[in-house]
């Protein structure tokens, strides 16, 4: 593995020219966690795979590091919204945030009616300087560790603030769209993504990151989510990003007492894509189910790496991430169910299936148990094959042809990741997602 | 060893105003009940009367509490005594729920008990050659398939064979107060009849069976000399065999609604 | 060239440490130490010691420059902590016996005959185990073998690594460092440049080894290293059955024990390789105890060739060890049992690697992980299925059992898969000994303590299945005895 520590010094030279032309209102504390951040990034550097980190033992981020990437990434491209319309799902209910190349975009933003519950761009919540802000953002994705959370944090500026006061609940699903238009050159964005559910609230959000652009780009994202007592949120997050891409993400979800979170990840693109996500159940009684589905052709690399720690007695985890692998791709499955000492009558359970369409497809998978406490009830499973051959013979036999056949097999094993899908009309874009894919370009070739 | 066994006279079991319950929650109020050597019981209920309750009680079970009353077997406090204690003085519960132990093999586990309780009573160790004479002949007896000896304790059991084989147990361990719960449940008739035939064979002088059981079913095959009825805790009317077909023919509620009225009548 | 003195080692009574270890008595005997510490000299000096040849000299040179380069970094990545080990504080030699090796059993100091006598692995003609050909090895270097003559007439090689490089050179030219190179790991570098003897074996081709094989290593010297080497080459068609059993005193301080067991099976052979490792695990504050960093590998060359590792890890205070097997030729197997437990403050990072490189290869990997008191048990396994093991398949299953809420059981697999036609399932559980579970058996007469021992055998017995009867009874007793105080 080369190593990937590249001098970042374009990094830092964009850091100069961002914070003089940021705006001079603002509170002193996100100054101070943006200079922190650069200085953090300037010591870890982008990670490597190198002997004993194991965090990045299967994913060598050498193109990242060693690409230039220009920022700000073209504020000025014209996008519109049947250009959106044409790459992301849609329904006219939903409300809806854009984000261009990384930059809000209020005139694509179509914010409805919300129920008492508080939508805006970051920079003006950060601005406003709110006590719900300054004791939440940064302050669960930490980037003490992590070199792409404390360059995502250097540049934090726009992205979405979603805050659900105690007790209310957003009727309908809420969209944040974050799209990446063609640009003069390869350009990066920083998006960033704040969500608050006070207790007893009830949220459904969808993360879309769309692209309408066929260059290389990276995209460096990183989502708070913080679940309160008793709260219900749903998360989605769909990663469409162009096949030449980079997405590296960072998600991090708090969790409070009996609160329930869903996250569905579906993935289908990037050149190299992380998932990084890490649910810290921290009081009794909470719950999450993490579902994923991810398909990967050509020469594309996805890694997820999903960590889950039971802090507090009586919490359940569910983890479920399946990938159809074709062409030369490679799958990285990663991440931890840890339990502390203490968290009694934890239940967890992770898979992680892998479906092999090519002879050079890939997958390695490292789904770890870490526990602590005694009375638990823990249990992984992961698989990796290729398409049982019996069952081929079996619908060829009753008069299907070999394509037929084995998209039926590989829509069968997608739909028990896709029927989880809540959201009808997210749940209808996503199976006709499959389906192209399935149909289009190399899958349904194996045999 | 117990000296105890043959000295005592009197009643082999005595619980009085027993009150039990799990986890703050009351269950028996105020049970009475008098078992001796020889005889038969049915204790009949409702579904949540408190019948499993007993049973676990008398065994042992850690999760249950005693708030008050007292158990007396063979003359003596029950109740300070631990689970395996009580199973060497000659208690044996059949489990609703037959628990599975992995990679135990019945073989070893039953010989393991049956020494346990052997020397208890003062009584050399079988050979492993007695032993699985003797194992071979109950297996038979309860018409099991022989290779149960090289299986997992209850593991990969049905439902009828998971009870089979506590019967199986029972006859294998020879307890003097043999405790059936709910014993008939999940075993259809032909499994019934080799399960009622297994514990008319242990019936006599120096032992007692109490079967706890929803429906008067099995009764048909094994006869009780005493029927009680329990409901909400108390054992609220108590009779001959009869008792039980009353039973069969009215339900329960007819007894529920007699003893709201505040009757409460006892032969 | 430095000579080595020779050193009367008084052994102090270590009845002050708190332990129901009973292995754990010192013999007084005699030994022949090299100078701690470690440098060209004194590789020169164990083969001189050893009278080996001038290309046993070179190969051992090339492995402590190699590991000269590594710095004193050791591998990181194993869920284990401990105090630095100072390499340069270590007696790298030592030998119970006089300048040259005994020609029989008259010659050994009758203090260690007694010594394993009391192990139970008694090494004399008269009272030899039947069944079981043992090579009995003390500290750095091998005492005895029995029966010799039996398998000489099979044609059967059974002696110490050191007779085989005198007698068998051209078999250990070929196979010596051919499954673990001396560069493949700190340890394994460490083991070739100053391992002092160990076990050689050798089934020509067509024969099934009539008995067991077994070493017992005995490690005795106060702030010795103990580096073994066993090889054991099984020519095609061949079976052997291998045993091998391990124990050391109490010692307050650490004990370094870093061994290379190397296996060869070629064309349609098959090698059976169980352990029983039982060294020092410290006392029940965590004091003293064996280092038991190993290096296992098998290489499954021929076709249809097969390799099965069992183990039972009781002892050492951390144990780092992955027996693995290469599946190269068509149609082998591998196969991964293993119990570890650990008590009190010992720590085991143990799993194995199943590399598969052959067609319609096969592993197997069952794994039993128990841990009480303050012990971190992690399982750490890889399976990678090249490009070319069309066919491969995988099985792992990891069960791991909790006892008390101060220990730790860790489950991290590694799934590499590069075939599509393979398939590879994994399982893990973790639980604990569930109270309806004592319970029941409790209602049986049976006490908490049996009651919770049957249990913990039952959730070994698919292990304990794959070890030699006598093995797995002694296997049994090791958990009990292990886990005493830390149940109830």
């Amino acid at each position: 593995m080369p190593h990937a520590l590249a001098t970042p010094d374009s990094y830092l030279t964009d850091f100069r020219t961002f914070e003089t032309n940021l705006p001079d209102e603002g509170p002193d504390w996100i100054r101070e966690v943006r200079q922190q951040a650069l200085a953090r990034f300037r010591e870890l550097g982008f990670p490597t795979a190198r002997r004993g980190n194991e965090k990045w033992k299967y994913t060598n981020v050498g193109p990242i590091a060693d690409a230039t990437f220009s920022y700000p990434f073209d504020a000025g491209a014209e996008v519109s919204l049947s250009d959106i319309r044409s790459v992301a799902p849609w329904d006219d209910g939903w409300a809806t945030v854009v984000f261009v190349n990384g930059r809000y975009s209020p005139a694509l933003s179509t914010i409805v009616a919300l129920d008492g519950v508080q939508v805006t761009n970051l920079e003006e919540a950060v601005r406003a300087d709110g006590d719900v802000i300054e004791r939440h953002l940064a302050r669960h994705a930490t980037y003490e560790d992590d070199g792409f959370t404390a360059l995502n944090t250097a540049f934090l500026r726009d992205g979405a603030f979603v805050h659900v006061p105690e007790g209310e609940s957003l009727q309908s699903p809420l969209h944040l769209i974050f799209v990446t238009a063609e640009g003069a050159e390869p350009g990066v964005s920083y998006p960033r993504t704040l969500i608050v559910a006070g207790a007893r609230s009830e949220l459904t959000v969808i993360e879309s990151y769309v692209s309408l652009s066929s260059s290389r780009y990276l995209t460096d994202a990183v989502t708070e989510i913080v679940v309160g007592d008793g709260a219900q949120v749903e998360h989605y997050k769909l990663l469409l990003e162009s096949e030449g891409a980079f997405h590296v993400a960072v998600s991090r979800v708090h969790q409070g007492e009996d609160s329930v979170f869903s996250s569905t990840f579906y993935a289908r693109g990037a050149a190299i894509a992380r998932n990084d996500i890490q649910v810290l159940l921290d009081a009794p009684g909470s719950s999450c189910t993490l579902n994923g589905l991810y398909m990967t052709s050509g020469s594309q690399h996805i890694d997820n790496y999903i960590n889950i720690e039971h802090a507090k007695p009586h919490g359940t985890s569910r983890l479920f991430y399946k990938g159809i692998l074709d062409g030369e791709s490679k799958a990285v499955f990663g991440g931890t169910v840890l339990v502390r000492p203490g968290a009694d009558k934890t239940d967890a359970h992770q898979e992680d299936k892998n479906l092999l369409l090519s002879e050079k497809a890939e997958v390695a998978s490292k789904p770890s148990l870490e526990i602590y406490a005694d009375d638990v009830k823990c249990g992984h499973g992961a698989t990796a094959g290729t398409i049982a051959e019996d069952a081929i013979f079996y619908m060829r036999s009753r008069g299907l042809d070999l394509e037929t056949a084995t998209a039926f097999l590989i829509k069968g094993f997608a739909s028990g990741i896709l029927d989880k899908v809540r959201v009808q009309p997210l749940r209808a874009f996503l199976e006709k997602l499959t389906t192209k894919a399935l149909w289009g370009s190399r899958f349904g070739q194996a045999s | 060893m117990s000296a105890r066994a043959g000295n005592h006279k009197g009643p082999l079991l005595e619980v009085r105003d027993l009150h039990a319950g799990v986890a703050e929650v009351e269950i028996l109020k105020g049970l009475d009940l008098t078992v001796n050597l020889g005889e038969v019981h049915a204790i009949m209920g409702p579904n949540g009367s408190g019948k499993s309750t007993l049973a676990n009680v008398l065994a042992g079970k850690p999760e249950y509490k005693v708030t008050a009353g007292e158990v007396i077997y063979e003359g003596s406090n029950l109740l300070k005594l631990t689970p395996d204690r009580r199973a060497l003085d000659g208690i044996f519960l059949a489990f609703q729920y037959p628990v599975e132990l992995p990679g135990v093999r019945e073989r070893e586990f039953m010989k393991t008990a049956l020494d346990a309780i052997r020397e208890h009573r003062g009584l050399e160790k079988l050979s492993v050659r007695e032993f699985n004479k003797l194992f071979q002949e109950k297996i038979a007896q309860m018409e099991m398939s022989p290779d149960l000896v090289k299986r997992s304790v209850n593991e990969g059991f049905s439902g009828g064979e998971k009870k089979r084989n506590e019967i199986l147990q029972l006859a294998v361990l020879e307890p003097k107060l043999a405790l059936l719960d709910e014993t008939d449940s999940g075993l259809d008739i032909d499994a019934l009849k080799i399960v009622a035939d297994g514990v008319n064979k242990l019936r006599g002088p120096s032992r007692a069976i109490v079967i706890v059981t929803h429906y008067q079913r099995i009764l048909d095959y094994i006869k009780p000399d005493f029927v009680h009825v329990l409901i909400d805790g108390r054992i609220v009317r108590s009779g001959g065999p009869e008792l039980a077909l009353e039973l069969e023919a009215k339900g329960y509620e007819w007894i529920k609604e007699a003893v709201e009225s505040g009757e409460r009548l006892s032969v | 060239m430095t000579t080595p003195t020779k050193t009367k080692v008084i052994s102090r009574k270590t009845t002050d440490l708190d332990t129901d270890y009973k292995w754990g008595f010192v013999t007084d005997i005699e030994s022949d130490l090299a100078p701690k510490g470690l440098n060209e000299e004194i590789i020169r000096l164990i083969v001189a010691k050893k009278n080996e040849p001038e290309w046993m000299l070179e190969w051992r040179l090339r492995a402590y420059r190699h590991w000269m380069k590594l710095n004193y970094e050791e591998p990181k990545w194993a869920k284990i902590h401990h105090p630095p080990i100072d390499f340069q504080d270590i007696y790298y030699y030592a030998s119970p016996i006089k300048e040259k090796s005994p020609g029989s059993l008259d010659e050994v100091d009758p203090e260690l005959v007694e010594a394993f006598n009391k192990l139970g692995i008694p090494i004399e003609e008269q009272k030899k185990l039947s069944g079981v050909a043992v090579d009995a090895v003390f500290d750095s270097v091998s005492i005895a073998t029995t029966y010799k003559k039996t398998l000489e007439e099979l044609g059967i090689i059974f002696c110490s690594v050191s007779e085989a490089v005198q007698k068998h050179p051209e078999l250990i030219k070929k196979y010596l460092g051919s499954v673990v190179p001396y560069t493949d790991n700190f340890y394994a570098s460490l083991n070739a440049a100053v391992f002092s003897d160990g076990t050689f074996a050798y089934i020509p081709p067509g024969v099934r080894c009539p008995m067991e094989l077994m070493t017992y290593f005995r490690m005795n010297t106060e702030g010795t290293g103990q580096f073994e080497r066993t090889l054991i080459i099984a020519d095609e068609g061949s079976y052997v059955s291998y045993l091998e059993g391990c124990t050391a005193p109490m010692r307050k301080s650490n004990q370094l024990h870093a061994a290379v067991v190397e296996l060869i099976a070629l064309d349609n052979a098959e090698i059976k390789y169980s352990t029983l490792q039982n060294w020092y695990p410290g006392d029940k504050e965590g004091k003293g105890g064996v280092f038991n960093f190993v290096t296992k590998r098998g290489k499954a060359a021929g076709v249809n060739s097969k390799i099965s590792w069992t183990q039972v890890e009781t002892g050492s205070a951390i144990t780092w060890k992955y027996p693995s097997v290469i599946l190269q030729g068509d149609n082998s197997v591998g196969e991964f049992y293993s119990v570890a437990l650990v008590n009190n403050y010992q720590q085991a990072d143990t799993g194995t690697k199943m590399i598969h490189i052959g067609k319609d290869t096969k592993s197997t990997i069952v794994a039993k992980g128990i841990s009480a008191g303050h012990g971190q048990n992690t399982y750490r396994g890889l399976v990678k299925i090249m490009p070319s093991a069309t066919n491969a398949r995988n099985f792992t299953r990891c069960d791991s059992l909790l006892i008390g809420d101060k220990c730790g059981a860790h489950t991290v697999p590694y799934i590499e898969v590069r075939n599509p036609t393979a398939q590879m399932e994994h399982e893990a559980t973790t639980s604990k000994v569930s109270d309806d579970q004592l319970f029941y058996c409790m209602q049986r007469g049976i006490s908490e303590e049996d009651a919770q021992h049957m249990i913990i055998n039952g959730f070994c017995r698919g292990i304990f299945k794959e070890l030699p009867f006598e093995f797995a009874m002694e296997a049994s007793q090791l958990l009990k005895v292990s886990l005493e105080g830390a149940v109830g």
